[in-house]
C-alpha cells in the first residue's frame, strides 16, 4: 500500500500532465500485488475515471475542503471602495447566519464612515437596528457635518466649472466634470455621476482621456447594474489599442466578462475571463478580485465549453493557472470533471454553493450554472459507451436510480443524449439514427407534402382566376 | 320556326320528331329555349306529356318540361310522385342531351334535394345524386354545384362510405367559389366519419386558406374543426396560418374560435387532468358548435401522444410506469391504449404480460422491398404529372389577354430601348 500511495501522490502533483488511461494501467499493476484485491476486475473497466481506491483512502489523499463558512474579513479585504460596501450589504441580506450578518453590517458601517455617503449609512443603520450597540447607531452629527461639507464642496465645484466654461479651456472643463463625477459617486448619486463622466467625452483630447472616461463610466455602470452601458464603453475603450497598458486591458476584459455573465452568455463570459492577463492582480479591487476572475471563469467554462475547448483554454492555459491557484477548490473540481471523477467534482460544487450564493454577481446564476454542469457531466459519462448500467452510474453520481432515470429522460427528450433506457433491466443503450431509413422517410414525406401543397396551390389559383375573371369581365 | 306550344300533343310530336340525330337535338334545343317561358307558365298543362315522352331517348325535351314542373312550389302530397319521376329520369337520361343545358339539369337535381329534405328522407337522394354528378361532370376533376348537395345528404343519411367515394377524386377545376367552401367543409366531415384524418385536415386547410374577400362563416366553422382534427391526427397544432391566407382570415379566425385555440394550448402541456378540466369548463361552447364528439376524441388522443413520447426515450417500460407517466388510471387501461396503438400501426411494440413490461421496437420497415420501390416509383410519376400540369397552367396564364393587359399597365418604362416582355398593344 505504500507503493499505492506514492503513485497517487505522483499523480496529484502532475495535475496538468494527467492521463487517465496511464494511471488506470498503473493501478492495475499495483492491484495485482495487493492482497485485498477484493473487487472484481470488471468493475475497474466499467467504472468511469478509475475509481480505484477505497473511499477512506480517497479521503486521506485529498483534504476535502468543506467550503467552510466565509471569512468575511478576508473576503472584504479583497475589495475596496463602494463595491466593498455593496458586497457586505449583499452578504448581510442573503446570509442566514445572524452572527455573520452582524459582522458584515459592522464592517460595512466602518467602511462607510471612511467615506462620504450618508444615504448608505442610513440604510445600514436601519438594517443593524441597534443590535450592535450604541457605537453603531445613527450618527447624526457625522451625517450633518458630511452633508454640510458636501454642499460647500458642490458650490465650489460649480463655481470653478462655470469659470472654466466661460474661459473655454478644454482640459479644465474636462477636469471639472470629472471632479463632479467623483463627487457624486462618493455621495452615492450614481445617476448624476454617470452623467457627468459621460459629459467629459466632448472635452477629451487624447486617447488617455477617453480611456479614463470609459473606465469611470464602466465603474459607475457596474454599480448601477446597467451592464449594457458596460459593454458599449468597453468596446469604446478598446478602440484605442495603442494606448492601453496591460493592466487596463485586463480591467476591460473583466468588465466585459461581467457584462456577459449578467446577460447569461456564459460561453462569452468564460472566454473573456480566461483571456484576462495575470497582470490584473489586485489592481481592479474596486470592481473585482482575482479570485472572482478564477471562480467566474472556471464555472462558466465548465458549464458551457466542450471537452476540447476546456482542455485548450482552461487546463492548458498558463495565464489562467495563476488565477486558479488562488481558488484551489475550483481548480480541483475542473480537473476532476475533465478526468471523469464526477462524484468528487459534484461534491466540491455542492460545498462551494453556499458561499457562491453570497457573491453579488454570481448569485442569480448559480443554479443555472450548476444544472448545466451536472447535465454536461451526465452527457459526458454516457458518451463513450454503447450501454451503461444505471446502477453504477447512479453510484458515480451519488443519486438514486429513479432520480437518475428522470434526469436522463429529460436529457434524452431534449435530444442531448442519443440513447434509450431499458427500464426493466436498468440499462441505458446508445442509439444511433439510421441515416438510410431516415432519408427514405424524409423523401416520402417531402413527396406527400409537395403533392398536397401543389394541388392546394392550383385550387387557389383557380379560385383567384375565377374571381379575377368576374371582376375583369364586369369592367370590360 | 317556332314550336307550336298551343297544345300538349303538338309539343309532344315535335319533341318526338326532333330527337333523332344530334343536329336535330341541337335544333330542338334552340327552339325550346325560345319557348321556355311559355312552357314554364303553363307547366301544369304540360305535365301529362311527361308520360308520353321517353326520358332516355328524349331527354332534352323531357328535361325542359320536368324543369318547368318542378319550378313551381310543390305541395307535400305530390312530392313523393315527383321524386320518383326525377329519380327515374336521372337514372336513364342520356348524357349528351342533358349536357346541352347543364343549368336546367342542376336546378332539377337541386329541387330533388329540397323535396327530399322536406320529406326528411335524405337517403332517397344519395344514389340519384351520385349518378347525376357522374353524368354532368365534364371530367372527374370538375366541381359541380351538385357535389355540395350530395355530400350534405350523405352526411344526414350517414352514408359516409358513398360520400367518401367521391372525395377520392381530386378537384382541380372550380366553377363557383361558393360551392368550393361547402364542398370542402362537408367533405372534411365525411372524411372524419371515415376516420381519414389526413384528408380531412387537407380539406379544412384548403377552406381556411382560400382567398376570401370577406370572412365566410363556413371558414370559421372549418377552422374550429381544423384545430380539433389537427390535435387528433398530428398530436400538435401550430396557430400560425400560412402566408397565403387572406388577411381577413388571418385577423379574425383566431378570435372567433377562441375556445378551440385555448384547447390546443392546454393540449400542448401534456397534462391530461388539466385538459379534462378545461373541456369540462367549456362543454357548452363545444356543444353549441356540434363539436363535442371531436373534443372527446381529442382528450383520448392525449394519452396516445404521451405514450408516443415515451417510445422516444425508453426501450422497455413497465405498464405501471406507463400508466403513471401518461396519467392513465390503471395499468390495464394503459395496456389497452398501447394495444390500440400497435394495431393502428402508430407505434411498434410487444407486450409481455407475464412481467407487465412493454418493449418498444424500431420501425421494421427496411425500405428494401419491391412494394416500397413501386410505391416510390409511382409517387415520382404522380408528382411529375403534377409538375407538368403546373407548368402548362403557368404557360396558359402567361398567354391570357387579361393577365397581359394588367402586366402591361403596371410595367415600368425605363428606356425606350428596354427589352419589352409584353407586346406594345397591351399598353394602356
Amino acid at each position: 500500500s505504500t507503493i499505492h500511495r506514492k503513485v497517487l501522490n505522483n499523480r496529484r502533483s502532475k495535475a496538468s500532465n494527467r492521463n487517465p488511461n496511464e494511471t488506470l494501467r498503473l493501478t492495475f499493476v499495483i492491484m495485482e500485488t495487493e492482497e485485498e484485491a477484493s473487487r472484481p476486475m470488471t468493475d475497474e473497466i466499467y467504472t468511469n475515471g478509475g475509481d480505484d481506491e477505497s473511499l477512506s483512502q480517497q479521503q486521506q489523499r485529498r483534504p476535502i475542503i468543506s467550503g467552510e463558512q466565509l471569512d468575511i474579513e478576508a473576503y472584504a479585504a479583497l475589495y475596496s471602495g463602494r463595491t466593498k460596501i455593496s458586497r457586505l450589504i449583499f452578504i448581510s441580506d442573503k446570509c442566514n447566519n445572524v452572527s455573520m450578518q452582524l459582522e458584515a453590517l459592522r464592517m460595512a458601517y466602518d467602511e462607510i464612515k471612511k467615506g462620504e455617503n450618508t444615504q448608505l449609512l442610513r440604510e445600514v443603520v436601519q438594517k443593524i437596528d441597534g443590535r450592535l450597540g450604541p457605537n453603531y447607531g445613527a450618527d447624526l452629527a457625522w451625517m450633518d457635518s458630511v452633508d454640510r461639507r458636501a454642499d460647500q464642496r458642490k458650490e465650489k465645484l460649480e463655481n470653478e466649472l462655470n469659470a472654466y466654461r466661460t474661459n473655454l479651456i478644454k482640459e479644465s472643463i474636462r477636469m471639472g466634470y470629472n471632479d463632479f463625477g467623483d463627487f457624486y459617486y462618493a455621495h452615492g448619486a450614481l445617476g448624476d455621476a454617470f452623467k457627468n463622466y459621460v459629459r467629459t467625452r466632448d472635452y477629451c483630447t487624447t486617447s488617455k482621456h477617453i480611456i479614463h472616461m470609459c473606465l469611470n463610466a464602466i465603474l459607475v455602470s457596474i454599480e448601477m447594474g446597467q451592464f449594457a452601458h458596460v459593454t458599449s464603453y468597453v468596446s469604446k475603450a478598446e478602440q484605442n489599442k495603442t494606448d492601453l497598458d496591460p493592466i487596463t486591458i485586463a480591467k476591460l476584459q473583466c468588465a466585459a466578462g461581467l457584462a456577459q455573465l449578467e446577460a447569461r452568455k456564459y460561453k462569452h463570459a468564460a472566454r473573456k475571463f480566461l483571456d484576462t492577463a495575470p497582470e490584473l492582480g489586485n489592481n481592479y479591487s474596486e470592481v473585482i478580485a482575482a479570485q472572482d476572475v478564477a471562480t467566474y471563469g472556471g464555472l462558466c467554462a465548465l458549464a458551457s465549453f466542450d471537452r476540447a475547448e476546456l482542455k485548450a483554454k482552461v487546463i492548458d492555459n498558463i495565464n489562467f493557472r495563476n488565477f486558479l491557484e488562488l481558488v484551489p477548490e475550483v481548480r480541483e473540481l475542473i480537473y476532476d470533471f475533465y478526468s471523469s471523477h464526477y462524484a468528487s467534482c459534484l461534491d466540491y460544487l455542492g460545498n462551494l454553493k453556499a458561499n457562491l450564493l453570497l457573491d453579488i454577481h454570481l448569485h442569480d446564476h448559480v443554479e443555472k450554472l450548476y444544472t448545466q454542469i451536472r447535465n454536461k457531466a451526465l452527457i459526458q459519462y454516457t458518451h463513450p459507451f454503447v450501454s451503461v448500467d444505471l446502477n453504477m452510474m447512479a453510484n458515480a453520481f451519488k443519486t438514486t436510480v429513479a432520480g437518475l432515470q428522470k434526469e436522463l429522460e429529460a436529457l434524452i427528450t431534449d435530444n442531448q443524449i442519443q440513447a434509450r433506457i431499458d427500464s426493466h433491466n436498468k440499462i441505458l443503450y446508445a442509439r444511433h439514427a439510421d441515416q438510410r431509413k431516415a432519408t427514405f422517410q424524409r423523401v416520402l414525406q417531402t413527396g406527400v407534402e409537395f403533392d398536397r401543397d401543389v394541388r392546394a396551390m392550383l385550387l387557389r389559383a383557380n379560385l383567384i382566376k375565377h374571381d379575377y375573371n368576374l371582376k375583369a369581365s364586369r369592367k370590360i | 320556326m317556332n314550336l307550336n306550344v298551343n297544345s300538349v300533343d303538338s309539343l309532344v310530336t315535335q319533341i318526338l320528331g326532333l330527337s333523332g340525330s344530334s343536329q336535330d337535338v341541337a335544333h330542338l334545343n334552340s327552339l325550346l329555349k325560345q319557348s321556355e317561358d311559355v312552357i314554364r307558365s303553363q307547366a301544369a298543362t304540360f305535365a301529362p306529356c311527361l308520360i308520353r315522352l321517353d326520358p332516355s331517348l328524349h331527354s332534352l325535351g323531357y328535361l325542359y318540361v320536368l324543369e318547368a314542373c318542378t319550378a313551381a312550389p310543390v305541395p307535400e302530397a305530390q312530392a313523393n310522385e315527383l321524386i320518383l319521376l326525377v329519380v327515374r329520369f336521372i337514372d336513364v337520361c342520356s348524357v349528351d342531351q342533358i349536357r346541352l343545358v347543364p343549368e336546367k339539369f342542376i336546378s332539377v337535381c337541386k329541387r330533388l334535394h329540397e323535396l327530399v329534405m322536406t320529406l326528411r328522407a335524405p337517403i332517397r337522394a344519395v344514389g340519384p345524386l351520385l349518378t347525376a354528378i357522374h353524368k354532368i361532370q365534364p371530367s372527374p376533376e370538375h366541381l359541380t354545384p351538385l357535389h355540395t348537395d350530395f355530400l350534405q345528404v350523405c352526411l344526414l343519411a350517414k352514408c359516409y362510405k358513398v360520400g367518401y367515394s367521391i372525395m377520392e377524386d381530386d378537384i382541380c377545376e372550380i366553377d363557383q367559389p361558393r360551392d368550393f367552401f361547402l364542398y370542402c367543409y362537408y367533405g372534411g366531415m365525411i372524411c372524419i366519419g371515415q376516420k381519414r384524418f389526413a384528408k380531412a385536415l387537407e380539406l379544412f386547410h384548403n377552406v381556411v386558406t382560400a382567398p376570401m374577400p370577406t370572412l365566410s362563416a363556413i371558414a370559421v366553422e372549418a377552422y374550429k374543426k381544423y384545430i380539433l382534427v389537427s390535435l387528433i391526427h398530428l398530436r400538435q397544432f401550430s396557430a400560425t396560418l400560412s402566408k397565403y391566407t387572406s388577411t381577413v382570415a388571418q385577423r379574425n379566425l383566431r378570435q372567433l374560435s377562441q375556445p378551440y385555440v385555448d384547447l390546443a394550448e392546454t393540449y400542448s402541456t401534456g397534462n391530461v387532468s388539466e385538459l379534462k378540466a378545461f373541456v369540462q369548463a367549456n362543454q357548452e361552447k363545444y356543444e353549441n358548435g356540434n363539436n363535442l364528439g371531436l373534443v372527446k376524441q381529442v382528450v383520448s388522443s392525449m394519452y396516445k401522444r404521451n405514450i408516443q413520447r415515451l417510445t422516444q426515450t425508453y426501450l422497455t417500460l413497465s405498464l405501471q410506469d406507463i400508466a403513471t407517466t401518461a396519467e392513465i388510471n390503471t395499468p390495464k387501461e394503459a395496456e389497452m391504449h398501447v394495444l390500440e396503438m400497435i394495431e393502428d400501426g402508430e407505434i411498434y411494440a410487444t407486450i409481455n404480460q407475464k412481467d407487465g413490461m412493454v418493449r418498444f421496437l424500431e420501425d421494421p420497415e427496411e425500405y428494401k422491398t419491391c412494394e416500397m420501390i413501386e410505391h416510390i416509383d409511382s409517387s415520382i410519376q404522380r408528382i411529375m404529372k403534377l409538375s407538368k400540369k403546373l407548368t402548362t397552367m403557368d404557360e396558359s396564364l402567361s398567354c391570357d389577354p387579361l393577365y397581359l393587359s394588367k402586366v402591361g399597365r403596371e410595367r415600368q418604362r425605363f428606356d425606350f430601348d428596354d427589352f419589352d416582355n409584353v407586346p406594345q398593344k397591351f399598353n394602356l
